[in-house]
């Protein structure tokens, strides 16, 4: 392991009025580690990862890409960091008014330069969206199609080829699998584990998904009531020990956590 | 006591929340202005909003124009003939039509048609983590959804306005010369001594600050839409109803600034 974390957040706070969202998270990702953190609905975790990439200003803390700090550099170097982000979103949210290959020729011209610092050329991108669909199980004809022409499970695919489209080194997933059934949901993770693998990425997974959780990630952690309660390996999420997590992964309704009234 | 008191709080609320969304809306007019002049610009979604708004609402700015004159000149001549004075129709129509009628109808047919139509597609961006994607891709919202449509509105309206002049005295002209008895020569002839640059170029500034205000409004209420479908809906009449509100009250004050004596 290296000295820096590719990611490092220290005492990361954030309320939205009187309710404290995040409560003082500390995380370390290590570089090529894939990284899972589980919770409820509302537990925080899609707070977490819009902070990190800078769609949310947290009250206090720091988060490190390499040893520089996000939050207090310059804006141009903190979208320069931000820039070796990929994110695939919970709903795809692909640009419903292109079609399938301009979404990804997007992702392509917004991060790739050619040799002489030049975006690639909107053809270029177009013919490169073609590999980029194969990589991740689709035909290149799909490109053709609008997004509202696609099932779920497809949106999903291409929300991934985008977000790789760019050669991240850092993805960001939001419930990679919510809404497509077990057998998509384990194409979906596949595709994820290639993708990091190939790209040599470090990754950040949120789910409340156990069986995605465990395929998907390296380490884990649990988020709740804004507060890191459990880090370790995701192939102990199972047989934790730690009461909460055995609650939440076997899904029981007694026990540490608590359901409240959601105001 | 409560009863005095609660009519003053609301009152108040009401007067922080205007104040709130007054400060909102000039900070982000400000902001998108600022990215009109920082590159990137993003020319093909400029092209695209330029003819959205300009070509696709020619049909109904013409239409109304062309009503507008022609009912200006029916309404003009019922109550100036009881005074003998039917010869100054073809003045009141082409003032009428130049100065007041043409930008602001436009412009309230164009606030329906593109300001709703701008707030629910970007409102739409918004609840499905579209804006947020462009975040993540490099691209700055405000630069590749804001700036162009600003720039777009603001070009597109005095195009249309001008447009709309023209079909509106013609519509007065064709009302006044086939119904009203008319002399078509003597007609045009009053209509061009009425008129003067002064009027026309108001008419074209209050266009491209209708242009740029349906813009700002559509842009602004869809990029800060919450909540869903029912959110973007809000977002939309709010857009169209502040957009309208917005364009009544800047008419005055334009109108008072170049012709109050």
């Amino acid at each position: 392991m290296s000295g820096t974390p590719k990611i490092r957040i220290r005492g990361l706070t954030k309320s939205f009025g009187e309710k404290k969202v995040l409560d003082g998270i500390d995380l370390d990702v290590e570089a090529g580690t894939s990284y899972v953190i589980i919770g409820g609905s509302g537990s925080g975790k899609s707070v977490l990862l819009r902070c990190i990439l800078g769609l949310i200003v947290p009250d206090e803390g720091s988060i490190e890409i390499d040893g520089e700090d996000l939050l207090t550099t310059t804006s141009a170097r903190r979208a320069a960091l931000v820039a070796r982000i990929g994110m695939l979103f919970q709903n795809g949210a692909l640009f419903d008014s292109m079609s399938v290959a301009d979404n990804i020729g997007f992702g392509l011209r917004a991060k790739l330069r050619d040799g002489a610092g030049h975006k690639l050329s909107r053809a270029e991108a177009r013919e490169r969206s073609g590999d980029i669909l194969k990589q991740v199980g689709l035909d290149p004809s799909v490109g053709l199609l609008s997004p509202s022409e696609l099932s779920g499970g497809m949106q999903k695919r291409v929300g991934l080829a985008r977000a790789i489209a760019g050669t991240p080194e850092i993805l960001f997933f939001d419930e990679p699998t919510t809404g497509l059934d077990p057998i998509m949901g384990a194409v979906i993770d596949g595709l994820i584990v290639d993708c990091v693998k190939r790209l040599g990425s470090t990754a950040i997974a949120i789910t409340h998904d156990m069986a995605s959780a465990r395929r998907i990630g390296d380490q884990a952690a649990m988020l709740y009531h804004g507060k890191l309660v459990w880090k370790g390996l995701a192939s102990n999420l199972m047989n934790s020990g730690d009461p909460m997590v055995d609650q939440f992964t076997h899904g029981r309704r007694e026990g540490p956590i608590k359901m409240e009234l959601r105001r | 006591m409560n009863f005095l008191l609660d009519p003053v709080a609301a009152l108040g609320r009401a007067t922080l929340a205007l104040v709130r969304h007054a400060g909102a809306l000039t900070l982000f007019a400000l902001l998108g202005l600022s990215h009109l002049v920082r590159p990137p610009f993003y020319w093909r979604v400029f092209v695209a909003s330029l003819i959205d708004i300009a070509y696709y609402s020619l049909p109904v700015v013409a239409l109304t124009a062309v009503f507008s004159g022609g009912v200006i000149a029916l309404q003009s001549y019922t109550g100036f003939a009881q005074y003998h004075v039917q010869s100054a129709i073809a003045g009141i129509v082409v003032l009428a039509v130049v100065r007041e009628l043409g930008p602001v109808l436009a412009g309230l047919m164009v606030a329906g048609r593109v300001g709703a139509a701008m707030s629910a597609e970007i409102g739409t961006m918004r609840v499905t983590d579209q804006i947020d994607a462009l975040y993540t891709l490099s691209t700055d919202p405000m630069k590749y959804l804001v700036a162009p449509r600003l720039l777009a509105g603001t070009m597109a309206l005095p195009f249309l306005v001008a447009i709309a002049d023209i079909l509106g005295v013609l519509g007065g002209f064709a009302v006044s010369t086939t119904k009203l008895g008319f002399e078509p020569g003597a007609y045009i002839i009053a209509t061009f001594n009425a008129v003067k640059p002064l009027d026309v170029t108001v008419g074209l500034v209050k266009a491209a600050v209708f242009g740029f205000l349906i813009a700002l409004l559509g842009c602004y209420h869809g990029y800060t839409s919450r909540g869903g479908a029912e959110g973007v809906g809000a977002a939309t009449t709010s857009a169209v109803v502040s957009a309208s509100i917005l364009l009544l009250a800047f008419d005055y004050l334009i109108t008072d600034l170049f012709f109050a004596q």
